[in-house]
């Protein structure tokens, strides 16, 4: 490859958006966690009751969720603009595209959370309902830990979307790795700083990728 | 101990409704073995799984220590079933949780301290002997293993009943034996109530006081385990019974034409056993007698014999054999006419 001009990069801008994506990365994964973890909690139990009540609302959680998932997340990043200035008072930025990402990602993570605990053996959790276990302690003490490989994995994948999510955040604004990449490559075609910024964004997800790996592994007992 | 009443419990609803039991009453006395056998379909999962409701039946009352489950809200059952064990075909123990943890799980439900946990589950693995496992994690042990780790977990809180719901199904001949010697032990040491369903006529000679052979979503035959293994009456019963003594049909067939004479079935049980009764009335009546078929063994404790047996001799001699033989205490059924 000819013209390309790797000594023109401005390593300080190069780092401020790397330390920006990170920290994107950061609160907007715990946000998921926190929001997407009960969220699919209450997907899986609702979804296995015989009550019709409990049926209706996981017929409606369930329904939002699929809706959330089909929006394309560009267009639901402008389309919340309006909430994360409400919520956060800006639309800009780091902090104005977590709540955008946050939105984007629960869903996501909740149907994984609702696929591993499904995994989790019948017969234990019917064990412990036989020793008069409650609902809140199975969920605490058997499908949480049973469910952890799967849990950790799914995190892992949530991330890595997240890590993509915040590279289109670029396209408002949102600051940025991808934010770098799009000004710099796409509207001033100057490639050197798109094609840094995507190898740090794919050793970025390769990270992520690994140790998640690592820890599926650890936790594994079967 | 346990008292069941009309117990009917009906899948599904409508056209798709299948009933698994029909009208069941059961009752089982405190302290006792009690065995339930049936084929695959017979309805004796729904059954155990009615006893601490894990199994909500349509119909019907489920009484355990005097209590009817079936009345009680959700925290009273939960507080219920804290006195009622159950151990399962697949172990379901959980496989994040270590030998140690597993046996704890029960114990941390019911939020004792960490060393009234400790001192619990030391005494546990000692009483199932893993005392060498409390480390590992369940997929690091053998079936046999696996199932004591159960049987502790089912016991850490002292319960009045353990349930055992196929509980030896899923493992080899050796391991079975030695898991029904550590259930006789345990219904020994602590008097404590063992309910048990299994498909081998093995496991309920081997350790069970009382059986009831279920069918057809209902019990056909209960009672003694000697006297319905040695006199069995319905016809399920007879074939649980012959898949477990071998009793050969090309056999039944030359007695019941009769080319093979007068034969006769003689049950000794408990010390008859070992006595030398039936020579010893044969050489009083001068009859001679040849041995078709026998088995030896034992239910529970009590041994048995069963032997089929032809006699030779004049009628009046065999007739007296059996009269004097009948005498002595012993069960003789004529076989041919």
């Amino acid at each position: 490859m000819s013209g390309l001009d790797f000594s023109a990069i401005d390593w300080q801008e190069m780092q401020d958006a790397t330390i920006a994506t990170l920290k994107m990365l950061l609160y907007s994964g715990i946000f998921t966690i926190i929001l997407g973890l009960p969220l699919g909690i209450v997907l899986y139990l609702s979804g296995r009751s015989n009550n019709m009540f409990i049926r209706v609302v996981y017929s409606v959680l369930s329904f939002v969720v699929n809706i959330l998932r089909s929006v394309p997340f560009i267009i639901l990043m402008v389309a919340l603009i309006p909430v994360s200035k409400a919520i956060v008072g800006t639309a800009i930025g780091v902090l104005g595209t977590i709540p955008a990402l946050v939105i984007g990602a629960a869903p996501f993570f909740a149907r994984l959370v609702e696929t591993s605990l499904r995994e989790v053996d019948r017969g234990v959790i019917e064990a412990a309902q036989g020793m008069g276990a409650s609902t809140l302690q199975i969920v605490m003490r058997v499908l949480l830990p049973e469910a952890r490989p799967g849990l950790l994995a799914g995190i892992t994948i949530t991330l890595v979307t997240l890590v993509s999510y915040t590279a289109m955040s670029g396209m408002v604004g949102g600051g940025g790795l991808g934010d770098l990449a799009i000004r710099y490559g796409y509207y001033r075609y100057e490639k050197e700083v798109m094609i840094i910024s995507v190898i740090f964004m794919v050793v970025l997800v390769q990270l992520l990728q690994i140790a998640g790996d690592r820890l599926v592994k650890f936790f594994t007992r079967k | 101990m346990i008292e069941l009443k009309g117990i009917t419990k009906v899948y599904g609803k409508g056209r798709k409704a299948a009933t698994a039991l029909s009208n069941l009453d059961l009752s089982i006395r405190k302290g006792e073995i009690f065995g339930v056998i049936g084929h695959s379909g017979a309805g004796k999962s729904t059954l155990i799984r009615c006893i601490n409701l894990l199994e909500r039946p349509t119909d019907g009352e489920v009484w355990v220590d005097g209590v009817d489950l079936t009345r009680l809200s959700r925290s009273q059952l939960q507080e219920q079933r804290r006195k009622i064990g159950m151990i399962y075909q697949h172990f379901n123990l959980l496989s994040s949780a270590t030998v140690y943890d597993n046996i704890a799980f029960p114990l941390r439900l019911m939020k004792l301290t960490k060393a009234q946990i400790e001192d619990k589950v030391r005494e546990l693995l000692s009483l199932v002997g893993l005392e060498e496992h409390r480390n590992k994690y369940p997929a690091q042990l053998s079936g046999g293993q696996k199932q004591r780790v159960g049987i502790a977990r089912a016991l850490a809180s002292n319960p009045h009943v353990l349930l055992c719901d196929e509980a030896t199904s899923a493992l080899d001949p050796q391991t079975t034996d030695s898991i029904l010697r550590l259930l006789l032990d345990i219904n020994r040491k602590l008097n404590l109530t063992i309910v048990l369903i299994t498909h081998e006529m093995h496991v309920i000679q081997s350790i069970c006081d009382r059986v009831a052979v279920i069918h057809g979503g209902g019990i056909v035959e209960q009672g003694e385990v000697a006297k319905v293994f040695l006199k069995p009456q319905h016809e399920v019963t007879k074939e649980f019974i012959r898949s477990e003594t071998q009793q050969d049909s090309p056999l039944q067939a030359a007695l019941a034409s009769g080319e093979l004479g007068k034969a006769v079935k003689i049950t000794f049980l408990g010390e008859k056993t070992y006595e030398s009764t039936l020579s010893h009335v044969a050489r009083g009546t001068g009859v001679n007698f040849a041995i078709l078929q026998g088995t030896i063994s034992t239910i529970k404790d009590v041994p048995y014999g069963q032997l089929v047996v032809r006699f030779e001799g004049e009628a009046a001699a065999v007739d007296s054999t059996i009269a004097e033989l009948t005498a002595q205490g012993l069960d003789v059924e004529v076989l041919t006419r």
